[in-house]
């Protein structure tokens, strides 16, 4: 068990730099997950950790030792590849066995590790198979199995289900959460994947262009992303973004004018935003709601039925569109007009840079009015 | 249910069982169609020269006059006149050749392939030029047998050749070698010429089967901390070994006909002489068709015979495809 500290990290590959000074405090036994779009340096975040990759400068600490030069093989660490990366020529067993036979450990206590990570994963059965002749959950399986028996005190998960079909996913999703239940290790988790960010993580890391945009929990960078980047990578489907102008300031609240011509008060804390201020006004499809006194109005483009709920595609004039999610089955067809209200508990501002206005300490905790307005 | 039981009662029909369908039998037709050209050109070119060396080994023909001839049986082969066993069987000159062969093929390709490994292993490191460097190593094996052969005998002379030369230089020979003439050295310099030529071959096939290797097994060997020599016998090795075997079965077979080099190394020494030389000395020099053809149908079947047991090994291990 250890924590993981990474102070003002950076990496460059030749002179193209890739991770701009990272700061980072993973706590002992915490699962973080780090998010980002393609090519946004997560993996080599996690390949810097690992010790696959040299760090050009900054330090990282593993269990408050200094790491930087150190082996991947000291640094005590595990990782499982999004490839699996299994030794095809090996068994099962060897797979898992192999990199203990070099720890100086005994064959009763490599063998007691190996099958006590099999009955956990539950492969048992499958020592004896080569890995071609698994399946692409039993490979992930037997390369989390490999990770287990070096009773590593950090892991590091590089996209490790992407190889997998969808029900699998949800699967070995839930088994890796309860792995981390069981082992209480610290995890690092990479993934472009926000639900899988959401469910597995303790604290999300969100990276664009080699730097971290935000770190907190799930629902923290759900209900308060800190700017722009944030908000619309977190969140399915994406955010709403609206383009308004700062009509008026007043104490917490935000006045903006609406682009259809309504004006709506935002309870976030002004911070020095003036009127005549360009701002971008966020809220996400659950919290816009189909109204007869809406404050925009559009015509439905396309409508799309998911069962539980329902998502209507707005038009609302000038190439704008608005995401609507309703519950239920869908009561408006396309073509129809529709006019549009904004729950404005749950809009968001952000001003030019793209930073966030804080909300208002009252409202920090807003509840889905999609479960409470569902009539 | 209904619908199973009648379908099962429709008869089925005679003819559909025995007969392919129309399509099946286009593309038949077109298959011989495509393959039927180097059929005919195979039999032409090795077909009919082979079965008529067959043949020729059977009978007393003579290099003069072609036409005429007799069947003598396995007399070249092996014949007892008045008690005497005569024919090919019985000649030690034909047996030296054999063993100077195999001797020939064991030494240079166990070497190739070791060498070959190596510079493989070089040539797949990282490294600026390496582009070049991968053009360079091919050129040994460019250069046609003959010219390499004459280029070496010259180096390899035992008055003016720039081995003795260099040797003489450093001290480590007191007088100059005669290289080629020696028995005791004149295979060994085949060999070492032989290598010189193939290593690069070698490499070169090794080579394609590292590039075609996963890289993150080897970030997971990091991880786990296996030392590179482990990696190296532990995982590259055995990943490699199908590629390995084609190759080394390429190398004995030529090597298993190895003519020109040694002809032109060490003339027609007996101590050094080839299968291929054995026969072509007996079937040109001699003129006996008939024992030259005898000699040139068991190099066929030594060959034959080696192929068979080095792919029926081979397919043992390559039946368990690590991959």
């Amino acid at each position: 068990m250890a924590d993981v500290v990474l102070k003002n990290v950076q990496k460059s590959f030749g002179r193209a730099k890739v991770i701009h000074g990272v700061d980072l405090d993973i706590r002992d036994g915490e699962f973080v997950v780090f998010v980002g779009p393609s090519g946004c340096g997560k993996s080599t975040l996690l390949r810097l950790i690992a010790g696959l990759e040299d760090i050009t400068g900054g330090d990282l600490f593993i269990g408050g030792e200094r790491v930087n030069d150190l082996a991947p093989a000291k640094r005590g660490i595990a990782m499982v590849f999004q490839s699996y990366a299994l030794y095809p020529h090996m068994n099962v067993y060897d797979n898992m066995a192999f990199g203990l036979e070099l720890a100086k450990s005994s064959k009763t206590e490599i063998d007691a590790k190996v099958r006590e990570a099999a009955r956990l994963l539950q492969i048992e059965a499958l020592l004896d198979r080569k890995p071609r002749q698994l399946s692409g959950g039993q490979r992930q399986r037997v390369a989390i199995g490999r990770a287990i028996v070096r009773d590593p005190k950090v892991f590091l998960f590089d996209e490790p289900l992407s190889n997998l079909d969808a029900a699998l996913r949800v699967q070995t999703r839930i088994e890796i959460a309860k792995l981390h239940n069981d082992t209480r290790a610290t995890m690092i988790y990479v993934t472009h994947d926000q639900v899988e960010a959401m469910t597995l993580a303790d604290r999300i890391v969100v990276l664009n262009a080699g730097r971290i945009e935000q770190v907190g929990t799930p629902l923290e960078l759900y209900h308060h992303p800190a700017n722009l980047f944030v908000a619309g990578f977190i969140g399915s489907p994406q955010m709403n973004f609206i383009e308004c102008q700062v009509a008026g300031v007043g104490p917490g609240e935000v006045l903006v004018s609406l682009p259809g011509g309504g004006t709506l008060s935002v309870p976030v804390q002004p911070d020095g935003v003036e009127a005549g201020e360009p701002v971008t006004l966020g809220i996400r499809p659950d919290h816009v709601r189909i109204s007869p006194e809406g404050t925009l109005s559009g015509r439905v483009e396309l409508v799309e039925e998911l069962g539980e709920n329902h998502l209507l595609y707005v038009d609302a004039g000038q190439g704008r569109r608005l995401t609507v999610r309703e519950p239920g089955d869908a009561r408006h067809e396309a073509g129809s007009t529709v006019s549009v209200d904004l729950a404005r508990a749950f809009c968001h501002l952000f001003r030019g840079t793209g930073e966030a206005l804080r909300p208002r300490t009252d409202v920090t905790s807003p509840t889905s009015p999609v479960t409470s307005s569902a009539a | 249910m209904t619908s199973a039981v009648a379908q099962g009662n429709v008869p089925v029909p005679q003819q559909a069982r025995g007969r392919r369908s129309s399509l099946t039998r286009s593309r038949l037709r077109s298959a011989w169609l495509f393959i039927a050209p180097s059929l005919i050109i195979l039999a032409l070119i090795a077909g009919w020269p082979l079965a008529r060396t067959i043949w020729f080994s059977f009978t007393d023909a003579d290099l003069n006059n072609l036409s005429d001839y007799e069947f003598i049986g396995f007399e070249n082969y092996l014949a007892n006149y008045d008690g005497e066993w005569l024919g090919l069987l019985t000649d030690p000159d034909w047996w030296q050749s054999v063993w100077n062969t195999v001797w020939f093929t064991l030494v240079s390709v166990s070497i190739e392939t070791v060498l070959g490994i190596i510079v493989a292993l070089i040539l797949n490191a990282a490294f600026p030029g390496r582009g070049i460097m991968r053009a360079i190593i091919l050129i040994p094996w460019a250069i046609p047998t003959i010219v390499s052969a004459k280029m070496w005998n010259w180096m390899l002379h035992d008055q003016f050749g720039v081995i003795n030369d260099m040797l003489l230089r450093v001290g480590l020979i007191a007088a100059p070698m005669t290289w080629t003439a020696n028995a005791d050295t004149a295979l060994w310099a085949a060999v070492a010429v032989d290598v010189w030529k193939h290593t690069s071959f070698m490499a070169l096939l090794i080579l394609a089967a590292l590039q075609m290797l996963p890289q993150d097994i080897y970030e997971a060997a990091k991880v786990d901390g296996v030392s590179p020599i482990r990696v190296f016998f532990r995982i590259t090795l055995p990943l490699i070994k199908p590629a390995l075997l084609v190759a080394v079965i390429f190398r004995s077979l030529d090597a298993l006909r190895v003519f020109d080099l040694i002809y032109v190394l060490t003339s027609n020494s007996r101590d050094t002489a080839s299968m291929s030389i054995y026969a072509r000395q007996q079937l040109v020099d001699f003129q006996e068709v008939g024992l030259g053809s005898a000699a040139s149908t068991l190099i066929f079947l030594i060959i034959a015979l080696i192929v068979v047991i080095t792919l029926a090994a081979g397919r043992m291990r390559l039946g368990e495809d690590p991959r």
